[in-house]
């Protein structure tokens, strides 16, 4: 169990989410002619003009704003993802550029498939922790691909969480503790200059979510000396409607408990943003001294498991930014040929 | 050169960041160089709130070069809540949801993808208000 020398918690939190979705029985209906089951109800497209360094930056701000902290104070802006718009070139100094940060700031990209924004946010509470810095910002966005007609593609979405980590006085939720579990299992990757991942179909569940998942959040709850009854809520990394149902059930954990985090159903799988958004989306409705279990998880493979506890400042600082709500309320469908054409799945000529 | 061109530009185009007359608080987007006679130092930048209101727009249905992938999409003049009017491409938005007068804020978006050779150029665009 790892925790800081100086407590940490996140002093603010921002979700953003596209305006558009396509409906699952819509890909079914080019793919299958609309037979057998779909994974989520449907899932966010970025728009156009949309990539993971526009969301990240939304995302950010909403971070700021609720923190009320000047982007000029923040020590690092680090983004994790697995569809940074370049191959080469940072993320990272276009959000810090567009936050408004001092040139004296910590920029970078980080990489663990839908966990990358997790590595961040352990990174941040070390940064923080330490006293190299006061306040940190780990972003997770993804605009993820999955290949026409694949199983993936059904839930491949576009999203991002913002977290802004600070001394644990200022905080919203204090970071009690946390753990890091990996193992190398090759369930999902994405070989350079291909356009899109390979999975392993059924391996992606058994030795790769559910192990990693399970481990890490067994390893804090023990360290801790709790059980699942002892959190009000929990939050799991959410690939698909089933997988965090799944893993919260063995887990002792109620279908009340991870509810408010559960954002899958409407908006498929955002990777990197899909557990930090939930997290964002839980923060929505927590009351100072609930507790929240967040177990992130990357294909690769790696979970990271954090406890976190409400306190009262998250009351005055919760309507400073929109709510995850309000993202999830703005849905605007869009067709498969307009999607296809968004997210240059058209051949050009 | 065109990198050094969109390079200049960021931190208006980013942030939205302007500038403040230190004498008589007049605020002035984008930002100018120093007029003939000024002393350096009498306009400081400041970042506008991006919050303002949709003075008048259009809907390009015949888009320029570099635009086709957007389709048909709308322009407006924004009447920031600090004075300016900005002119920007609306996003999030179609034709029937804008009228003039309604509440919107800026957003950083792709303004333009210059070629898999090129850079990405990011700015900001206005939407309806969350």
């Amino acid at each position: 169990m790892m925790r800081p020398q100086r407590p940490v918690g996140l002093v603010g939190y921002g979700a953003y989410i596209p305006r558009y979705r396509i409906a699952a029985a819509e890909i079914a209906r080019v793919w299958t002619d609309g037979q057998g089951g779909v994974p989520v109800e449907a899932k966010s497209v970025p728009g156009p003009d949309e990539d993971v360094i526009t969301m990240a930056i939304e995302a950010a701000r909403n971070a700021l704003a609720r923190a009320g902290v000047a982007a000029a104070q923040l020590g690092a802006v680090w983004v994790g993802s697995e569809s940074h718009p370049y191959s080469v070139k940072p993320s990272g100094t276009v959000v810090a550029e567009a936050l408004g940060t001092s040139p004296w700031v910590s920029a970078a990209d980080w990489e663990f498939a839908c966990k990358a924004g997790s590595e961040a946010l352990t990174a941040s509470m070390a940064l923080v922790g330490s006293g190299m810095a006061d306040y940190a910002l780990a972003i997770g966005a993804d605009t993820a691909q999955g290949r026409p007609g694949d199983a993936l593609e059904y839930t491949a979405s576009a999203g991002a969480g913002a977290l802004l980590v600070g001394p644990a006085e200022q905080a919203l939720a204090t970071i009690d503790a946390t753990v890091s579990y990996v193992s190398d299992t090759p369930d999902f990757f994405r070989r350079a200059d291909r356009p899109y991942p390979v999975h392993g179909n059924r391996f992606t569940g058994e030795p790769a979510y559910f192990h990693q998942i399970q481990t890490a959040a067994r390893r804090l709850l023990e360290a801790m000396g709790r059980s699942a009854a002892d959190f009000t809520y929990a939050v799991f990394h959410q690939p698909n409607t089933k997988f965090p149902q799944a893993v919260a059930k063995r887990l002792g954990f109620s279908e009340a408990q991870i509810a408010p985090g559960l954002l899958s159903p409407r908006i498929g799988n955002t990777y990197s943003g899909a557990a930090m958004a939930g997290l964002c989306a839980t923060l929505d409705v927590a009351q100072p001294g609930e507790t929240i279990l967040l177990t992130t998880y990357g294909s690769g493979a790696g979970s990271d498991a954090y406890a976190l506890t409400v306190t009262e400042h998250l009351l005055e600082r919760r309507a400073r930014a929109p709510l995850t709500a309000a993202y999830l309320a703005r849905e605007v469908f869009v067709d498969y040929a307009l999607y296809a054409k968004w997210r240059g799945k058209l051949v050009m000529g | 050169m065109e990198i050094a061109r969109h390079w200049r530009q960021r931190a208006a185009r980013y942030r939205l960041e302007g500038q403040r007359h230190r004498a008589s608080g007049a605020v002035r987007f984008p930002p100018q160089p120093l007029a003939l006679g000024e002393e350096p130092g009498t306009w400081e930048p400041v970042v506008l709130s991006g919050r303002g209101e949709l003075y008048s727009f259009s809907v390009l249905r015949q888009p320029p070069a570099g635009y086709e992938s957007l389709g048909v999409y709308a322009v407006g003049l924004v009447r920031l809540e600090e004075g300016p009017l900005v002119s920007a491409q609306l996003t999030d938005c179609a034709e029937q949801d804008l009228a003039i007068g309604m509440p919107v804020e800026m957003v950083t978006r792709r303004l333009a993808d210059t070629g898999e050779d090129g850079v990405l150029v990011y700015g900001y665009k206005f939407r309806p208000r969350l």
